[in-house]
């Protein structure tokens, strides 16, 4: 029995969230297939078959896997299930949208957002925005599984050698139909994927204020901007910026915490990171309680001071 | 047009839940109980799309313990017109949940069903997604915004995605789970929370529908994660670059 990972990509590029699910099924000791679903998507195959561990490449291109959608993605999933035994994707919002259809239609669990693998059946994952971890195992013959990024290290990206095959495509449900996109543009890295993370909350006060001093740190220091919930409400920033448990779950080198509080749906999202440094006024805030170095001081004051010294 | 609401009812997102000692589980004992916070947005959804004239019949349903009466009591305050619990002790996970509103919508004949993205106990993210499948019904998850044409036969739904958003055109019959931003529940108020004590609330087992609800996943344990500890405090931003580039060598 083979394992099975869903490529997550653009039809261009292979997202690196695919790298940390690839590490995810090497735990699990079988050989691994990556399956590249999409539209003219021959340059994302090349790019799969170069990452360490795959064994093999199965592409079914065809428009009606141009945009992703999860009733088309599923029973194409579903056709080709036949002879695995795991089936991953990263726990990415299209994986978390399109694995549990695959599940119900092979009528098996899906288990979300995996952290561990104990062994092939049993595997961790935190419950309750992460305030406890679960071990689970799974009594079915296909374990369908999300992986949390931030639990695995990703694969090389280079150095591996599989073999393409083309797979034939299921037929186009016809459900859904992509009327657009709106994908924020931004020339900084992504925040799931970000070395380092500046992240602002509502003490910043403004939107405005959120760009002035944020954006001017992040640039020396080659960040992505994140934010907390409290800021995103509050209407600061767009919601992909949100980290947290109903954000993005994030875990960089470095989390710098600006101006946030901590309220435990933001630690749930950035609690893993490695170093994570809190700039706030309020002595009290629970944010220090997690930070590695804690500076309380007026943001507005040191802020501009921190990016003119770096 | 109906549409069914399935809600759950889960520790209220205010408490701060404890493992219990002997790794069985989470503590429930005397914890304060509440519905799901994503499954109040879909109510309120249902309710708005009611009294926007586009909804004809908001039917709130839950499965689980006979205390569910009570979240499905809130929801018919907050305007649901009636209420179904499939009742049952045993554990329910998110594919038996699937498949008694399988079951359900098998009943009712909604044209919509809207529901929570992900429950905050479990964090499974699962449910929708599987009755969409079971029914062989589109889906649109993490919705932030819900126009439903019903004289074309279809619902726009705009999702948060990574990095931005996607409005995708769905055929009605459809399943559509809620985001934070789709809106923002109203408060119950006395007069409707009095009201809904005499709306409909009808009560059915498993077994009447037919749906084998064993769990096929088991918990071996449940543990607190690896605490964080708190560490140092800087005096001023020149010790902090001084720690950043020496000590924790994160910075160049």
């Amino acid at each position: 029995m083979s394992i099975l990972v869903i490529a997550e990509h653009d039809n261009a590029h292979l997202k690196t969230a695919t790298l940390n699910a690839v590490a995810a099924a090497v735990k699990l000791g079988s050989e691994i297939h990556l399956l590249v679903a999409g539209s003219g998507c021959d340059a994302v195959a090349e790019q799969a078959a170069a990452v360490a561990g795959v064994a093999k490449v199965k592409v079914a291109d065809a428009a009606h896997y141009a945009d992703q959608t999860a009733e088309n993605l599923a029973a194409l999933i579903h056709a080709h299930a036949g002879g695995y035994s795991h089936i991953l994707a990263a726990a990415t919002s299209n994986g978390k949208n399109t694995l549990p259809r695959v599940a119900a239609l092979l009528d098996v669990a899906q288990i979300s957002d995996i952290i561990a693998v104990e062994d092939a059946d049993t595997f961790v994952r935190p419950i309750y925005a992460g305030n406890a971890l679960a071990t689970v195992k799974s009594a079915d013959a296909v374990k369908v599984i999300t992986v949390r990024t931030t639990g695995f290290d990703p694969v090389s990206a280079v150095g591996g050698s599989a073999t393409i095959e083309t797979l034939a495509s299921a037929s186009d449900q016809g459900q859904a139909r992509l009327i657009g996109r709106e994908i924020t543009k931004s020339a900084r890295p992504e925040l799931g994927a970000a070395k380092v993370i500046i992240s602002g909350g509502r003490a910043l006060g403004s939107g405005e204020a959120y760009r002035q001093l944020l954006e001017p740190l992040a640039d020396k220091l080659g960040a992505a901007l994140g934010a907390s919930r409290a800021a995103v409400d509050a209407g600061f920033v767009p919601n992909d910026y949100q980290v947290g448990q109903t954000g993005k779950i994030v875990a960089p080198q470095l989390y710098i915490a600006i101006g946030i509080s901590g309220a435990i749906q933001h630690l749930a999202g950035m609690k893993d990171s490695k170093v994570i440094v809190a700039i706030n006024k309020d002595p009290d805030a629970p944010i220090f309680q997690v930070a590695d170095y804690g500076l309380v001081a007026d943001l507005f004051q040191v802020i501009p001071e921190l990016t003119a010294a770096l | 047009m109906k549409v069914l609401v399935p809600i759950k009812r889960v520790v209220d997102f205010n408490v701060k839940v404890r493992v219990k000692a002997d790794g069985s589980g989470i503590d429930l004992a005397n914890v304060k109980m509440a519905m799901n916070p994503f499954d109040e947005i879909a109510v309120e959804e249902a309710v708005r799309q009611k009294e926007a004239g586009v909804v004809t019949e908001v039917v709130a349903v839950s499965c689980g313990v006979a205390a569910c009466q009570e979240t499905l009591r809130t929801a018919l305050a907050l305007g649901a017109d009636r209420g179904v619990l499939v009742e049952t002790d045993a554990e329910l996970q998110p594919l038996a949940v699937a498949k008694l509103l399988k079951a359900i919508v098998g009943k009712e004949a909604p044209q919509l069903v809207i529901l929570g993205k992900q429950a905050i106990d479990d964090d499974a993210n699962q449910t929708g997604q599987m009755l969409a499948a079971l029914l062989g019904w589109s889906q649109a998850t993490f919705a932030s915004k819900v126009v439903i044409d019903a004289a074309a036969g279809h619902v726009t739904v705009t999702r948060e995605i990574d990095g931005g958003l996607e409005t995708l055109e769905l055929k009605l019959p459809a399943v559509v789970t809620t985001d934070l931003r789709l809106n923002e529940p109203r408060y119950a108020t006395l007069p409707n929370i009095m009201k809904a004590k005499k709306k409909p609330l009808e009560t059915l087992k498993p077994e009447d529908l037919g749906v084998d609800v064993s769990p096929r996943l088991t918990t071996l344990k449940v543990v607190e994660p690896p605490k964080r500890t708190a560490g140092v405090r800087v005096a001023d931003v020149a010790q902090l670059i001084d720690k950043l580039k020496n000590e924790a060598k994160v910075i160049p």
